[in-house]
């Protein structure tokens, strides 16, 4: 029976599908750990991530209303908010879980587009709030590591009726 | 029974206005604001442009009343209950589209675009007396619309649109004036709830009070992106005047140093719009004059039209609307009103100024959810049974006062109590300097 063996790494589908999974799952780890400084590290310098609205998730954020459509220096700042005492909706921090599945993925002129379905719970305050979607991960392979060039995020709920904000990074 | 006049203390001699904390919480305060202000009183439902073309149709909630409105093919919009007039079903189903008719799915009968019944499958089962003529979709009592915008009330005896505006209509051709081919409302709405009652987003979208402490994280992001001494000006910017508008409509005005896409230049506009915005502001001073033009243009405001729509015309202009389902939750929904004309570059710097602060995914909006939800929290502990707007009650109110929050709670303990007119604005007594501290 043919086992396999991670020396004879040929870099066939099978392997991009764990190295790609593998850096989903670190993504999700960081986040879940608040560990925003090294998650923003997974970007590169022209990172982008965008959370469509719920009515619109298709929305282009130069034409239509997006809830977030952050370039690296927004993303930086809301990290920093995230970090501050003064980012009161996340402050004292929430906890979160994401739940990471459904992982495809295609190779298209050179760039990796994944996409998944998520489910990130957050409880904070004797209330739990589940955001339901499927992301795309657009990356890119620099120096060896595979980097994060657009993330978007497409909630499946009909509103934010739990949850009031998008206040965690999805 | 609820005395209504044991939810208030409004004492001007001795510049005290409270508001009692059942206010908030009480299920019985709910339903009188339902009969008393919610069936009574004009509500917003939509901006005309959200159909623009006939058979353009959108179904969306007014005071717990499911509604749909529509452009007729000929060209007219109407608004009707979303219930079929045989048994009951909902008949518009889709949030949005576009049709010539739309067929009840449960026995099939059928409706034009202007909501006549055009079609009962096996009609000749009925007597005689059924007359289709009668049986067309029906509408709420009374519709109109005010520069694009439109209301309806549940109320046959409301006064007419233009005198219960009182005030607030100047504020809202401010906003309208704006556009020169008219306003539109930009595909995509913000759609979330707050698990705090509805008269705290009222009070927090008129509050000047709260921005330099609440938004501090806001205030560093924009000041980062260049605006040059925003940290000071922050501190002037909510010492303008407040208004009192009649009929429990109120405006916050302040500076509008983070810039007006119509038409005042900041750093958040970017360098590729200025030119378009010095014309914008050009023509509008030839349209309208040079003081007209500098309050549409200089100043931001925060402007409620009574009970629950908040017009915020700012760094964008948004339209926010807010329903109770009970006490302690409402449902909010925002959306972004732009000149048709707009050139693509400043829309796009709009919709970003929209989304970093007013949208739920921004720098600001999260931190006031936490704030009223918090407030709402804080209600359970019961002890402190008295919430505390007497700011600025003896004096001549700013943004930063309570004077506007005061308007707004002196129409509603009006309508409560059942009151024809209330004067709804700080009554102007002898010993203000006496009161001052």
């Amino acid at each position: 029976m043919a086992q396999a063996d991670p020396s004879k790494n040929d870099g066939s589908l099978r392997t991009l599908r764990e190295t790609v999974e593998d850096f989903l799952y670190q993504e999700a780890a960081l986040l879940d750990s608040w560990r925003l400084d090294e998650w923003l590290g997974l970007f590169t310098a022209d990172g982008r991530y965008v959370v469509p609205t719920t009515d619109l998730p298709d929305g282009d954020p130069q034409k239509h209303m997006v809830f977030i459509d952050d370039d690296m220096v927004r993303l930086r700042a809301r990290v920093e908010r995230l970090k501050s005492r003064h980012g009161h909706r996340e402050y004292p921090s929430s906890r979160t879980r994401h739940f990471i599945s459904n992982v495809r993925i295609q190779v298209e002129a050179g760039a990796i587009v994944a996409t998944s379905s998520f489910l990130v719970y957050r409880f904070r305050m004797a209330e739990s709030s589940p955001y339901v979607g499927w992301y795309e991960h657009r990356l890119k392979e620099v120096d060896g590591e595979l980097k994060i060039r657009h993330k978007k995020a497409v909630l499946d709920m009909e509103a934010l009726r739990e949850h009031g904000a998008v206040s965690i990074i999805l | 029974m609820l005395d209504p006049k044991s939810l208030i203390i409004d004492n001007p001699q001795d510049g005290i206005f409270r508001v009692h904390r059942s206010a908030m919480t009480s299920s019985e305060v709910l339903r009188l604001e339902q009969e008393r202000i919610f069936d009574k009183c004009w509500l917003y439902l939509c901006h005309e442009s959200e159909v623009e073309n006939p058979g353009d149709y959108r179904r969306r909630d007014v005071a717990g009343r499911p509604l749909f409105f529509m452009r007729g093919g000929d060209g007219k919009l109407r608004v009707f209950l979303n219930t079929c007039t045989h048994r009951g079903a909902l008949i518009c189903r889709h949030d949005q589209g576009t049709a010539d008719v739309l067929q009840c799915f449960y026995h099939a009968w059928t409706f034009n675009n202007q909501g006549e019944l055009v079609g009962v499958p096996d009609e000749a089962a009925y007597s005689s007396s059924f007359n289709r003529a009668e049986m067309g979709l029906k509408s709420p009592p009374r519709v109109d619309t005010y520069r694009g915008f439109v209301f309806v009330s549940f109320n046959p005896d409301v006064e007419d649109l233009i005198p219960y505006l009182a005030g607030a209509r100047e504020y809202i051709d401010l906003v309208a004036d704006q556009a020169e081919e008219g306003m539109r409302i930009v595909p995509g709405s913000n759609r979330y709830s707050i698990k705090a009652n509805w008269k705290l987003l009222v009070e927090n979208s008129l509050d000047g009070y709260h921005v330099k402490p609440t938004h501090k994280t806001y205030f560093e992001y924009v000041t980062g992106l260049g605006i040059k001494g925003t940290s000071g000006a922050v501190q002037s910017a909510f010492s303008l005047p407040s208004r009192v508008l009649g009929n429990g409509h109120a405006v916050e005005e302040h500076d509008g140093i983070r810039g007006r896409p119509i038409a005042r230049w900041s750093p958040l506009f970017g360098d590729e719009n200025k030119e378009v915005i010095a014309a914008t502001r050009a023509r509008l001073v030839r349209r309208f004059g040079a003081e007209k033009a500098r309050h549409m243009a200089d100043i931001s405001r925060n402007l409620l039209v009574y009970p629950n729509l908040l017009i915020i015309d700012s760094i964008d202009i948004t339209v926010r609307i807010f329903w109770p389902t009970a006490p302690d939750l409402m449902e909010v929904t925002a959306w972004q009103l732009a000149p048709k004309e707009e050139k693509p570059e400043l829309l796009a710097r709009r919709l970003d100024n929209f989304l970093t602060f007013h949208g739920p995914g921004g720098f600001a909006t999260p931190d006031d959810v936490e704030a009223i939800e918090s407030c709402q929290a804080g209600y359970r502990a019961e002890g402190v049974q008295w919430s505390e707007l007497s700011r600025g009650m003896h004096r001549e109110a700013i943004a930063e006062d309570e004077r506007q929050l005061r308007a707004f709670w002196r129409q509603w303990f009006g309508h409560l109590s059942g009151l024809k007119r209330v004067e709804t604005d700080d009554p102007v007594i002898g010993k203000r300097e006496a009161l001052a501290r």
